[in-house]
């Protein structure tokens, strides 16, 4: 630590030490900036995203003047490396060092959930637009780890299971990293598609990170099934994709895919061989709503790139917790008020182009867009919406309380009906 | 196991074998474990890419890839490692960190995003062998790795350079006492190492496509590769990499679970039994 | 070094004057937490943890001439075994911590059978395989292990939730398991293993068991290692599989070199020196990992022994 940053600290703890005994400092305090961490992955395996994670916010941020409810804002930004360690190491500098109001980002799952287990202590305020884990608004909520425009794993899956049902498709296979979010994914897509009378045929789960692909390639192509459902993030999703095409099955058996498996962060990079994928998803940039296109365009004339998930997400989680925050007054210091009033603030300009609200259990309600990966006038590569179910629940269909009775999905629990 | 996993298991042996026989080749003559070897299998994967994108020639990319990881490999070796001679350890520690640096600087230069090189169109789409419907790349990918083993043995077993590079991996100081500029031998072995890396990044980086931490995962295949064949042996890199593409296919179709101690088994068990590995020899000295 | 055994009094093994140096240094560190904020405390418990981790690498590399890059397997198993104990199978913080720590011990057993036959750049390779196989077994066996999640728990007990109650324990601990160390090294055992890293063949010849001795020797300084990593575990509440990464062993290791090979205590040195380092340059680029890399590098080239070494070199020439 040098001299300049010990200063620094010790006047922030100064500062508020005399925050707490005067009471005329405490109204200098209040009008002090709005002070938000950023945990994001800047390198790492996920860097790429991490980076479009901090362009998000800031690109919400440049668009309200850095102010919001009146008081600038200060954002704090930690690369937490891809890496949980180092993300609850951040995570600690920014709480107990940055005295910063609130949390929000992360990308990778177990990065989320090292930081979610952390400030349930703290009591921080942290705000999750991109972890999925179901369990975070169903069966293990934390009261101060709220999903602002994010959603949970298996929302998506479950409508993404009738529409399979609705095409005819009878037998399913899958291959999904070997990770919860892989597992929860699958299991919402099996749970509905067995339900419905369908058959998955075999799952596969693989590592995080598997450079080849051809060993389970070579049996999915074996197995005589009307679709294979993927479930890739980031760079498996690249090769699978691009390896699914090299052995020939591109064409021969629908591909259908968890939303991150089409992501622009993903497809920006590939041609022809992800062309016709088929995704579930909240957002797809090639939609036609107005304030959807206008998201996209100006986003891309800013960034020189479509954005993707983790740009979006980002995008609409900040501003949802600025709409409450101008709601409150700008009182970001009650923390308790801050949850509150977040929780059941509705976003209103969302890039989806509708307001979107939480459920009781804090996940918000979408539209799910059955989506396609198609090519644009210039080019490139984008998702465009087929069909789409209207103000989908994570519990589907089914009751909440019957729905958390069941275990969550792992790899033990895909929630497949048994015939 | 059918004729499928087989080629599967093959293709991946050959690429292992490209980037594994210039970590030998080092390992071997110069006694140093370089573990930025992984990196600069990355570096070159990202410099091919660039070339081949640019250029429209996937040789060209090949070409440059070669060239400018020997050419970062001639820096390595020069500028930091000559510093530390002769001490392992901080040899090893060196690479490491180099690695971090170069990693790091792919990742300012190229971002974070996953790049696939592009394959020529000759090479694109299946071709049936063995009664298999394959991809003609893979293929590719194992005539070259032969063709790099049958190189390597022409250049070791007949020419001077190979005959003194063998002589020295028995024994340096030997070499040096008859007179032999074994440092330029020491160079010259380096930056072959090093470009086979950037060979191996830029075929890699076509169907394994280039992401950070890449590296990372063709090291530790590389190092289960060396520990299995013996430093410094030609065969031995062959048959090691047969041996963890094949085990690498066979755990992930039939024990997904235990898929790395499939491979990393049975090479500890050997490192144990036989620490020089299966074609090692001992060091006179 | 053995210029202790000529001096008469002696307090538990040291001299007085090092009883001084040991009491000061000890009331130094006890209290820090009394200046230090919240964030500072925490990064000085980290900075104990890994001091011990270094050491304990220090046990084999400085004592018996072995570098060993799975001794972050080591201390992340007890760190897994810890939270998997308090977290799934509810045992109390106590008795999960005994268990991590044998189950360490137990893995650095079985690393030692077949490393010990090995010597120099073999060693550090099979050490760094059988690291890399507790890894892919943490990373894949989701059911037991949490996968690439890793598992979270509450694993301190009530009395140490607080940052400087926490400290203080790992402080203690601390100073009892270096002193521990200390003695280790420093007894007939210790030189034995010393007359091993000089002279293998020699110890052989008069007649040492030498495999035995550095089998002993490994699965004492994996046993400390797991002590460390169980400390680890009760800290962040938390483990995944790269607490057992082969970045772990690494850092260990630079964190022992930067102390200073075969220095032992410069572990704490080593530890405090890196942790200080990482914290300071990323919160002021993101590149963080370049000047790593880059100080990585000139430690290598420049200071091969070591902070403690180098200052120890500086300050005798110096006297000269």
């Amino acid at each position: 630590m040098d001299r300049r940053q010990f200063l620094k600290t010790s006047t922030a703890a100064f500062s508020a030490a005399g925050a707490a005994s005067a009471p005329w400092r405490r109204a200098f305090a209040q009008a002090g900036p709005i002070k938000i961490g950023l945990l994001a992955p800047l390198t790492g395996v996920v860097a790429s995203g991490g980076k479009e994670m901090v362009e998000g916010v800031q690109f919400y941020l440049d668009s309200v003047k850095n102010e919001i409810a009146g008081r600038k804002v200060e954002l704090v930004i930690e690369d937490d490396a891809s890496n949980p360690d180092t993300a609850l190491q951040k995570a600690r500098r920014l709480v107990e060092q940055g005295n910063c109001h609130m949390l929000i980002g992360d990308l990778l799952a177990n990065t989320g959930l090292a930081v979610a287990n952390y400030v349930k202590g703290t009591g921080t305020p942290y705000f999750i637009p991109i972890i999925a884990a179901d369990d975070l608004t169903q069966r293990q909520r934390i009261r101060n780890v709220i999903r602002v425009a994010g959603y949970s794993a298996s929302a998506f899956t479950h409508p993404f299971g009738d529409w399979a049902l609705k095409q005819g498709y009878r037998k399913i296979a899958t291959i999904s990293q070997d990770y919860t979010f892989g597992h929860e994914q699958c299991g919402g897509l099996a749970q509905v598609f067995t339900e419905g009378g369908g058959q998955i045929v075999q799952q596969f789960w693989h590592p995080l990170n598997t450079a080849d692909f051809s060993p389970y390639l070579g049996q999915l192509a074996d197995l005589k099934v009307d679709a294979i459902f993927a479930m890739e993030t980031g760079a498996d999703a690249t090769r699978l994709i691009q390896q699914y095409a090299s052995f020939g099955l591109k064409g021969k058996i629908p591909l259908l895919a968890a939303m991150n498996g089409t992501d622009q962060s993903v497809i920006r990079t590939l041609g022809e061989e992800c062309d016709g994928i088929i995704a579930a998803a909240h957002f797809a940039e090639g939609s036609d709503n107005p304030v959807t296109q206008k998201f996209t365009r100006e986003y891309e004339a800013k960034y020189g790139k479509i954005p993707s998930l983790y740009g979006f997400s980002m995008y609409s989680g900040i501003m949802w917790v600025a709409e409450a925050l101008e709601k409150m007054g700008g009182k970001v210091e009650d923390r308790e008020l801050l949850i509150d009033t977040v929780l059941k603030t509705e976003l209103t300009g969302s890039p989806l182009g509708k307001t979107v609200r939480l459920d009781g259990y804090g996940n918000p309600i979408y539209d799910v867009q059955i989506r396609k990966v198609v090519k644009r006038a210039d080019g490139k590569y984008w998702n465009v919406p087929v069909t789409s179910y209207p103000n989908v629940s994570q519990f589907w269909t089914y009751d909440p309380e019957t729905y958390m009775k069941q275990p969550p999905y792992s790899r033990a629990f895909q929630g497949i009906k048994k015939t | 196991m059918n004729t499928f996993q087989l080629l599967n298991g093959l293709t991946f042996a050959a690429l292992l074998f490209v980037v594994a026989s210039g970590f030998t080749l080092i390992f071997g003559l110069l006694r140093i474990v370089n573990l930025a070897h992984g990196a600069l299998y990355l570096f070159g994967g990202y410099i091919g890419f660039a070339v081949a994108t640019k250029t429209g020639s996937f040789v060209l990319g090949g070409l440059g890839a070669m060239a400018a990881i020997a050419a970062i490999g001639f820096v390595l070796d020069q500028g930091l490692l000559r510093f530390v001679r002769g001490n392992e350890l901080r040899q090893v520690l060196l690479t490491l960190g180099f690695a971090f640096v170069l990693n790091d600087l792919a990742l300012v230069i190229w971002g974070g995003d996953s790049f696939t090189v592009p394959i020529p169109q000759i090479l694109r789409g299946g071709m049936r062998v063995l009664g298999v419907f394959y991809p003609t790349y893979r293929l590719f990918v194992l005539v070259t790795g032969i063709v790099v083993f049958a190189a390597l043995w022409v250049l070791l077993n007949h020419t001077r350079l190979g005959a003194l590079i063998r002589a020295g991996v028995d024994d340096a100081e030997m070499v040096e006492a008859s007179g032999v500029n074994i440092r330029r031998v020491f160079l010259v072995t380096f930056l072959l190492g090093s470009a086979l890396a950037g060979l191996g990044g830029l075929m890699g980086g076509a169907f394994l496509s280039l992401y950070p931490s890449a590296d990372a995962e063709i090291l530790v295949f590389s190092l289960a590769v060396v520990i299995i064949g013996g430093r410094g042996s030609l065969v031995g890199v062959g048959v090691g990499s047969l041996l963890v593409g094949l085990l690498n296919t066979l755990g992930q179709v039939m024990f997904p679970e235990f898929a790395y101690f499939v491979i990393f088994g049975p090479m500890a068990v050997l490192l144990a039994f036989r620490p020089l590995g299966l074609f090692g020899r001992a060091v006179s000295a | 070094m053995t210029q202790a055994t000529s001096q008469p009094m002696k307090i538990a093994g040291m001299t007085p004057r090092a009883v001084v140096v040991a009491l000061v240094v000890l009331a130094v560190a006890a209290a820090l937490p009394l200046v230090l904020t919240n964030y500072q405390v925490g990064l000085a418990t980290e900075m104990l943890i890994f001091g011990v981790l270094a050491m304990s690498i220090d046990i084999l590399a400085g004592f018996a001439g072995r570098t060993s890059l799975g001794h972050g397997a080591i201390f992340g198993v007890s760190g897994y075994v810890v939270v998997y104990a308090t977290a799934q199978a509810g045992l109390p913080p106590l008795p999960a911590f005994a268990l991590g720590v044998i189950a360490a011990t137990l893995v650095a057993a079985i690393f030692a059978l077949l490393a010990v036959r090995t010597s120099g750049v073999y060693f550090l390779l099979l050490t760094l395989a059988l690291g890399m196989i507790v890894w892919g077994i943490c990373l894949r066996w989701t059911q037991v292990t949490g996968g690439e999640n890793g598992m979270r728990g509450d694993v301190r007990p009530p009395w140490l939730v607080t940052h400087q109650a926490f400290y203080w324990a790992v402080l203690a601990g601390a100073a009892v398991v270096s002193y521990a160390m200390w003695r280790f090294v420093r007894s007939p055992f210790g030189l034995t293993l010393l007359g091993i890293r000089d002279s293998e063949s020699r110890m052989r010849s008069l007649g040492y068991n030498v495999p035995l001795h550095l089998f002993i020797g490994f699965t004492v300084s994996g046993f400390f290692a797991g002590i460390a990593g169980a400390l680890y575990a009760m800290f962040n509440n938390f483990v995944s599989p790269s607490t057992v990464a082969l970045a772990q062993s690494v850092e260990g290791v630079l964190m022992m070199i930067a102390g200073g090979v075969g220095s032992l205590f410069g572990g704490f040195v080593g530890a405090a020196a890196i942790i200080a380092l990482e914290n300071a340059v990323s919160a002021y680029t993101e590149r963080w990992q370049m000047v790593l890399g880059v100080t990585f590098i000139l430690i290598m080239i420049f200071a091969p022994e070591g902070i403690i070494g180098t200052l120890r070199a500086v300050l005798t020439r110096k006297q000269r």
